[in-house]
């Protein structure tokens, strides 16, 4: 400590550690109760329902409170540059992590349609399995209902297009905040935050589509559970997304961020881009192949 | 001048408002507390953990069944190997990490403090569900550590309890996981390179990428787990084109890089503390950083050799028992270089040392089984048995376990400004290592001669290596209420220790005295 603790004190940029803070432990207590009131739920204990939106309320407070904080001390200039590059790493490596978690689930879909249900097909399986033929989309060898599923080149292609259109109106939204044109900014974030809402307006349309008429449901074996959790954990992460867009869009609206320093935009636009990319594999994979 | 005016408005606020008693552990933001607080939590669940294998073993000390029912003997088997796994082992190293790893890098925090408190006040609800998933109808998951459906599909409320723990469980590694690499990469001291940096440092870089990498795997495979329990689903069922193995690839996908993130940070350790007592500059540090980082890039292209009697192809079986035997080829220049660090080095052996010997000894023993294990017509007969949970153990136990006691003597006197016994450190080492070995070194006898593992009855010709065990392991057990004093004395008094206690030490925690101060290298330090 003492070999060099003044020389380097005038040019050693200051690290921000924040005060003692109760907003973790609400945290906690958040995930706790959303953890015991859905096992109790999915266990037909009717009262864990509300011990999980007891759950969710308080994670609620803590996610406005805890970001409340932060901006608040984002705005007071607390944050040096070097705070700035810890938030770049992180959550560069936060979208890492969410990418190994979609990888999951296409690595499942690669294995059903080109492993298991191949495999039940197979000569192996016609003891048990005797009228199953291999084929995709496919509910698997013990279901009897029968399905439809939706065309890529319909809704979802419209879905790729207003997803890819958002990509360009957040592009277009940084170069205005990158002008300090503060008003073609807040437009421009409008105009994303409008797409991601249509996108979803229209994938909820799609899903009660799929549900009611073409009979694809959760149950619908391997198709069935691949399309849903794919494309509704995307959705949840594009909810997600197009929360951050209107909180970011508030802040800028607020006339927060400066055309240097604006990271928290920043971080928002890469994680939508991230959910675009996302959507783009989904189309391929689960809609058009 | 936007810094040098933050700093003087944080430190105003840091003078006043610190929270006392009970909310300053709840509100803390601080690495040093933060580090506190896990290494306690770990040793907490690390008793726990162990009196349920101290149940396990009572109930095979003889053949039949005398104590517990079957199914609670399942039970007891499932939550042993989650509260070691992800409540001891893991939360020991992220201790560790929280401790040492600004103190070596010269930081003056972990990057976000506030989101480190977090990551451990994770623990304790997930820790809590576990505890309450005993007590709901059908008990607490049953279906080994794994998970493996069908059963982890069938069973009662407690599986779900143990889901959404390991959800908890996971978010708090993720994000205590990338606190620690943008520390590491971002908050390193003027002149601390990355092949600068002590090794322990490099090890947890690497260990906390894998947890990134593969936690939300574990996710995502215990989520499907969950939609099949209550969403009608069909990942992991034939009638609706799913594979129960396909469970088994993707947990296994997270499994094999999860045993090297509980085996890396103790290489990090064990690096440490060598050259510290031998006197000698670590050999081959280079060397050490590509093995680790070689390590951790095959333990994704490994994990189907935990499942070579599921049925695979002749040619999947091959790849992966060579990936799984190439493994050794970085671990062997590891203990190589351990080896030729001691080489004619002018050693003593304090307890660290003793510690990491033991482990250099034991842990390449585990290695060893472990080569034999990846020979797939061996491991075709001796999957499920006596003989891997001997390897596992000598690993796990003799070496992630033996490494963190290791650190806690060497750093004991950094934490605590005091001399822990010496005399009683020893006696810790060599009861640990002999019962260890009576516990563990039998088992490999009891899987050769066929004996299955999670059974709680067994065929009378393997009664006596399993009352040997279950003496061992009593032993074994009870030899930690003597740590657990051996800590405590050292915190409540006991010997000064300097501001270098270890002669041959290096790196930047040894510059700042002893106990270290709750803020450190607040300005800092320039590495040379």
């Amino acid at each position: 400590m003492s070999q060099s603790a003044t020389a380097h004190s005038s040019t050693a940029p200051h690290y921000f550690v924040p005060q003692p803070s109760t907003w973790p432990i609400f945290g906690s207590f958040a995930l706790l109760f959303m953890a015991l009131g859905t096992t109790l739920w999915m266990n037909d204990v009717g009262w864990g329902k509300f011990v999980l939106i007891g759950g969710l309320c308080i994670l609620f407070y803590m996610l406005f409170g805890w970001f409340g904080t932060v901006i608040g001390e984002s705005e007071g200039g607390l944050y040096s540059k070097r705070v700035d590059i810890s938030f770049r790493w992180s959550m560069g490596w936060f979208i890492f992590s969410e990418v190994m978690f979609f990888a999951a689930f296409f690595g499942v879909l690669f294995y059903m349609r080109v492993l298991s249900v191949p495999d039940l097909g197979s000569l192996d399986n016609r003891l048990l399995w005797p009228e199953f033929t291999s084929s995709w989309p496919v509910a698997g060898p013990g279901i009897r209902e029968s399905f439809q599923t939706i065309p890529a080149f319909g809704l979802p292609a419209i879905n790729t297009m207003l997803l890819l259109a958002s990509g360009i109106t957040i592009t277009l939204a940084h170069w205005a905040l990158l002008a300090d044109n503060r008003p073609a900014l807040v437009r421009w974030m409008i105009a994303t935050i409008a797409l991601g809402t249509v996108f979803l307006f229209v994938q909820g349309y799609e899903y009660a589509h799929a549900w009611r008429d073409l009979n694809l449901q959760l149950d619908m074996g391997a198709y069935g559970a691949t399309f849903f959790m794919l494309t509704g954990f995307h959705g949840f992460h594009v909810t997600i997304g197009t929360i951050m867009l209107i909180v970011i869009t508030f802040r800028c609206a607020k006339g927060h961020f400066t055309p240097e320093n604006h990271f928290g935009f920043e971080g928002v636009a890469w994680y939508w881009h991230f959910v675009d990319v996302v959507w783009l594999l989904l189309f391929v994979v689960v809609y058009a192949l | 001048m936007q810094a040098t005016h933050s700093h003087l408005a944080v430190h105003d606020h840091g003078a006043h408002a610190q929270p006392t008693g009970l909310m300053r552990w709840i509100t803390t933001t601080n690495h040093k507390d933060i580090g506190t607080m896990y290494l306690w939590f770990s040793f907490t669940m690390f008793l726990v953990g162990g009196i349920l294998a101290l149940l396990l073993r009572s109930e095979l000390f003889q053949p039949g069944l005398q104590l517990v029912e079957p199914e609670v003997f399942n039970q007891l088997t499932t939550m042993h190997g989650v509260i070691m796994v992800f409540g001891a082992i893991m939360p020991a190293f992220v201790g560790f990490a929280n401790w040492m790893i600004p103190l070596q890098i010269g930081a003056a925090d972990m990057a976000f403090a506030r989101m480190n408190n977090w990551s451990f006040w994770l623990l304790p609800p997930a820790a809590l569900l576990l505890v309450i998933s005993f007590f709901v109808p059908g008990g607490a998951a049953a279906g080994g550590w794994t998970l493996y459906p069908p059963l982890s599909v069938q069973m009662g409320p407690g599986m779900d309890l143990a889901i959404f723990a390991l959800h908890i469980l996971g978010a708090s590694s993720i994000m205590g996981s990338i606190n620690i690499v943008t520390t590491i990469l971002n908050m390193r001291a003027p002149g601390m390179t990355l092949m600068k940096m002590p090794l322990f440092c490099w090890t947890w870089l690497i260990t906390a990428y894998l947890l990134i990498a593969v936690m939300p795997v574990l996710a995502g495979a215990i989520t499907m787990i969950l939609t099949d329990r209550h969403f009608d689903t069909h990942f992991f069922n034939a009638a609706g084109g799913g594979d129960p193995v396909l469970f088994q690839h993707v947990f296994w996908f997270f499994g094999h890089p999860e045993v090297y993130i509980m085996i890396l940070p103790a290489f990090g350790i064990v690096s440490e503390i060598i050259p510290a007592f031998a006197r000698k500059p670590l050999f081959g540090y280079t060397s050490m950083v590509y093995a680790t980082s070689s390590i951790a890039i095959l333990s994704f292209i490994v994990w189907a050799h935990h499942m070579f009697t599921v049925g695979m192809p002749a040619t999947a079986q091959l790849f992966f028992m060579y990936a799984t035997m190439l493994i050794a080829v970085p671990t062997g220049v590891k203990v190589f270089n351990w080896v030729a660090t001691m080489w004619k080095g002018s050693m003593t052996f304090e307890t660290p040392m003793l510690f990491a010997c033991g482990f250099i000894f034991v842990f390449t023993m585990g290695g060893f089984t472990g080569l034999i294990l990846a020979i797939t017509p061996i491991d075709i007969q001796l999957h499920d048995t006596y003989f891997v949970v001997a390897h596992f153990h000598y690993v796990l136990v003799a070496g992630s376990l033996f490494a963190l006691f290791a650190g806690v003597y060497y750093w004991l006197p950094k934490w605590t400004g005091h001399m822990y016994n010496e005399t009683l450190g020893k006696a810790h080492f060599w009861l640990s290592v002999i019962f260890f070995n009576i516990t563990f070194f039998v088992q490999h006898f009891l899987g050769l001669a066929g004996m299955p593992r999670r059974v709680p009855d067994y065929a009378l010709q393997f009664a006596d290596f399993n009352m040997i065990s279950t003496i061992g392991a009593f032993g074994f057990g009870f030899t930690q209420l003597l740590f657990l004093y051996i800590v405590v004395s050292c915190i409540r008094g006991g010997e000064k220790a300097g501001d270098k206690p270890w002669e041959g030490a290096q790196g930047l925690e040894w510059t700042v005295p002893s106990p270290a101060p709750y803020h450190t290298f607040e300005v800092p330090p320039v590495v040379r």
